[in-house]
């Protein structure tokens, strides 16, 4: 009968993949120290976060000398697990990158007090205290977005920009406050139209919606977009070439997504947060708690090189980097939690 | 904030651009339910056919290469479900959710083998638009009435209706799904009709993801974003017949179009109360006002019954 070898088949290829998903990559066994990682959903490859916290392992690998070894979850897989078995290894210190790491880290690492901890955008409970093993490896991307919204407010001919937001949680919520508050730094009477694709994790993965929000904002005059909004934010450059307006990128240096249409993008160097928490792990400075890094310590920034430079006129750049100085200095403060609506 | 600022051709222009995927997914819905297969698949076929599409065009360089992979996908993973539902008669709720999680991880995992990233594939062309008495060169709906899927839909919806109405076939297929043992001993094959009826489903699905796909040029991880399973819930709020289920897709199409021009003209409404409308209304609506809807007898039974 066919259809019992098709039935076994089937089961025999699902076991396979399920077993290939969850495969841990192991370096060599040397003596050097070693670390953990559990990337986010997507993994590496993503060309933003992930790539971004492999690239910091990377450099600390080569620069530090240490010894790492990742997994990368699937989708709806069992992160607590995944950190857990790294733990329970040689590996001193584990990152999990992203805030929906938070409460996995919270529980396993109250199980392995002798290891350390980081989660990349830790979100922090004011009402529980941090482990004492737990780094929360925060970004000032208020900051960041506040110096792209600058530049947006000084480029901009038609005095509207627009901001594409993913979930609308406070972590973006950061994003669009800094960004607002850069354009009007600038340009007073620039508006500010803001959008957010929903409210679940999907918002950050549906550009046919980001298109379309971006579509409406253009609609309403905006002829700049600066997006928060993983891969929704795809959309939002999608409509700029279609309509011929510019948009800014995120996290990572979009430039390459639409050559010509991304004006800058604000980056969130999630490999320098990575290095720098390796190499004080290293000198045994690494203390439990919150780690901000903004622009004081180059956590956050914005892209201007070869690519954009004839997109951005060099007076911006000089008023953009006198505001970075104003914000490092304290003299600025950017708005970064959102009032009662 | 005038309220010309909300109702506007532009409403109308998005309305119809996010309408397009429930459209299409929601009448291969109805033509699969209507032959008696349920299919909650939608989703991992959009998604089959977003990337087939991608595929097609980022090797041939040829965009309807890519329409005819993403069918052809479409095809071949409603195969799946119905010879697991129709030969095998197993659940067909479990197929298809089985299908969706297959699709979500099957696409992944070439879109990193082929174009090496876990987020989104490489930019193909997209199609062409057309211009029929440069009614594309009008403000606003000239991006519309110049596309090739968004065009393809309207004639779909109606090319659905009169398949299922007025055709030979249409009379087996929706005799297979209300009573199968009657049409089978009046020499219908059961078994060929229902297989028919979930393949068209999947062609239509296939071709929304297609238009989801060629609309950003490219492929990204996870992009029907559950499209598929409002689809669905047009096609019950449209009664299972395909004018119906259209119009009820394109009023999820327009709530969503509402939504984000209230968010843009900065009313300051929560979006998560804007977002209940359609679904509020579906049941609203379904509860009385249009009466009861009643799915074909024979949906969701596998044929032969347990004897």
């Amino acid at each position: 009968m066919p259809s019992k070898y098709t039935g076994l088949l089937f089961f025999a290829a699902l076991c396979a993949a399920g077993l290939c998903g969850c495969a841990r990559k192991q370096a060599a066994e040397s003596g050097a120290k070693k670390i953990g990682l559990v990337f986010d959903v997507g993994g590496r490859g993503d060309k933003s976060f992930n790539d971004s916290a492999y690239n910091g392992m990377e450099r600390a690998r080569k620069e530090l000398g240490i010894e790492y070894s990742y997994i990368e979850p699937g989708e709806g897989a069992d992160k607590e697990s995944a950190l857990r078995q790294l733990a329970s290894g040689r590996e001193g210190l584990i990152f999990g990158t992203g805030f929906l790491f938070t409460d996995d880290i919270n529980i396993v690492s109250a199980d392995f007090p002798d290891k350390m901890f980081a989660c990349v955008d830790y979100a922090v409970n004011p009402a529980k205290p941090i482990a004492p093993n737990v780094v929360a490896l925060k970004f000032r991307e208020q900051e960041g977005s506040f110096l792209v919204g600058a530049i947006a407010g000084l480029t901009t001919k038609t005095n509207v920009v627009g901001f594409v937001g993913g979930m609308d949680i406070p972590l973006i919520h950061k994003f669009e406050l800094g960004y607002a508050a850069g354009v009007k730094a600038v340009n007073p009477q620039c508006k500010v139209i803001v959008g957010y694709a929903g409210v679940t994790g999907e918002a950050f993965k549906n550009p046919a919606k980001g298109k379309a929000i971006a579509f409406s904002q253009i609609d309403q005059g905006a002829d700049i977009i600066f997006h928060a909004s993983g891969s929704t934010g795809l959309g939002v450059f999608e409509a700029a070439r279609e309509r011929n307006i510019k948009a800014i990128g995120v996290d990572s240096d979009q430039y390459s997504e639409a050559p010509g249409y991304i004006l800058t993008s604000m980056i969130k160097k999630v490999d320098v947060g990575l290095y720098e928490t390796v190499k004080s792990w290293l000198a045994g400075t690494l203390k439990g708690g919150v780690t901000e890094l903004g622009l004081a310590r180059d956590g956050v920034g914005y892209v201007y090189d070869e690519n954009n430079k004839d997109l951005i006129s060099p007076e911006t750049i000089k008023k953009v980097e006198s505001l970075k100085r104003k914000i490092i200095s304290g003299e600025i403060k950017v708005p970064s939690v959102k009032e009662n609506r | 904030m005038s309220l010309d600022g909300i109702f506007s051709l532009a409403l109308l222009s998005q309305t119809v651009r996010i309408s397009v995927p429930y459209v299409l997914a929601a009448l291969g819905a109805t033509i699969s339910e209507t032959g008696g297969v349920v299919n909650i698949a939608l989703e991992g076929l959009i998604l089959t056919g977003a990337f087939c599409a991608v595929l097609g065009s980022h090797y041939s360089g040829n965009p309807w290469v890519g329409v005819m992979a993403a069918m052809t996908g479409g095809i071949f993973v409603s195969l799946i479900h119905a010879v697991v539902c129709i030969r095998f008669r197993a659940n067909q709720i479990i197929s298809g959710l089985a299908i969706n999680i297959l699709a979500a991880g099957a696409t992944k995992f070439f879109l990193k083998l082929i174009f090496h990233s876990s987020s989104n594939s490489s930019r193909v062309a997209g199609l062409p638009h057309w211009s029929f008495f440069g009614l594309d060169r009008a403000p606003v709906i000239g991006a519309i009435v110049s596309d090739s899927l968004i065009l393809a839909a309207a004639l779909l919806v109606f090319a659905s209706y009169c398949l299922i109405y007025k055709t030979p076939f249409g009379l087996r297929l929706r005799a297979v799904g209300e009573h199968p043992e009657c049409a089978e001993t009046l020499g219908v094959s059961v078994y060929f009709m229902r297989c028919a009826g979930v393949m068209l489903c999947g062609v239509l699905a296939a071709l929304a993801g297609a238009w989801l796909a060629f609309d950003q040029h490219q492929f990204s991880a996870d992009m029907s974003g559950g499209r598929g399973y409002i689809a669905l819930t047009a096609m019950i709020f449209g009664k299972w017949n395909p004018l119906w289920a259209a119009l009820a897709a394109a009023l999820f199409g327009l709530a969503e179009a509402f939504q984000i021009q209230l968010q843009t003209v900065g009313v300051s409404v929560p979006t998560q109360f804007i977002q209940m409308i359609p679904y509020v209304l579906t049941v609203v609506l379904l509860a009385g006002v249009i009466g009861k809807s009643r799915a074909p007898a024979a949906d969701g039974k596998p044929y032969p019954g347990e004897e």
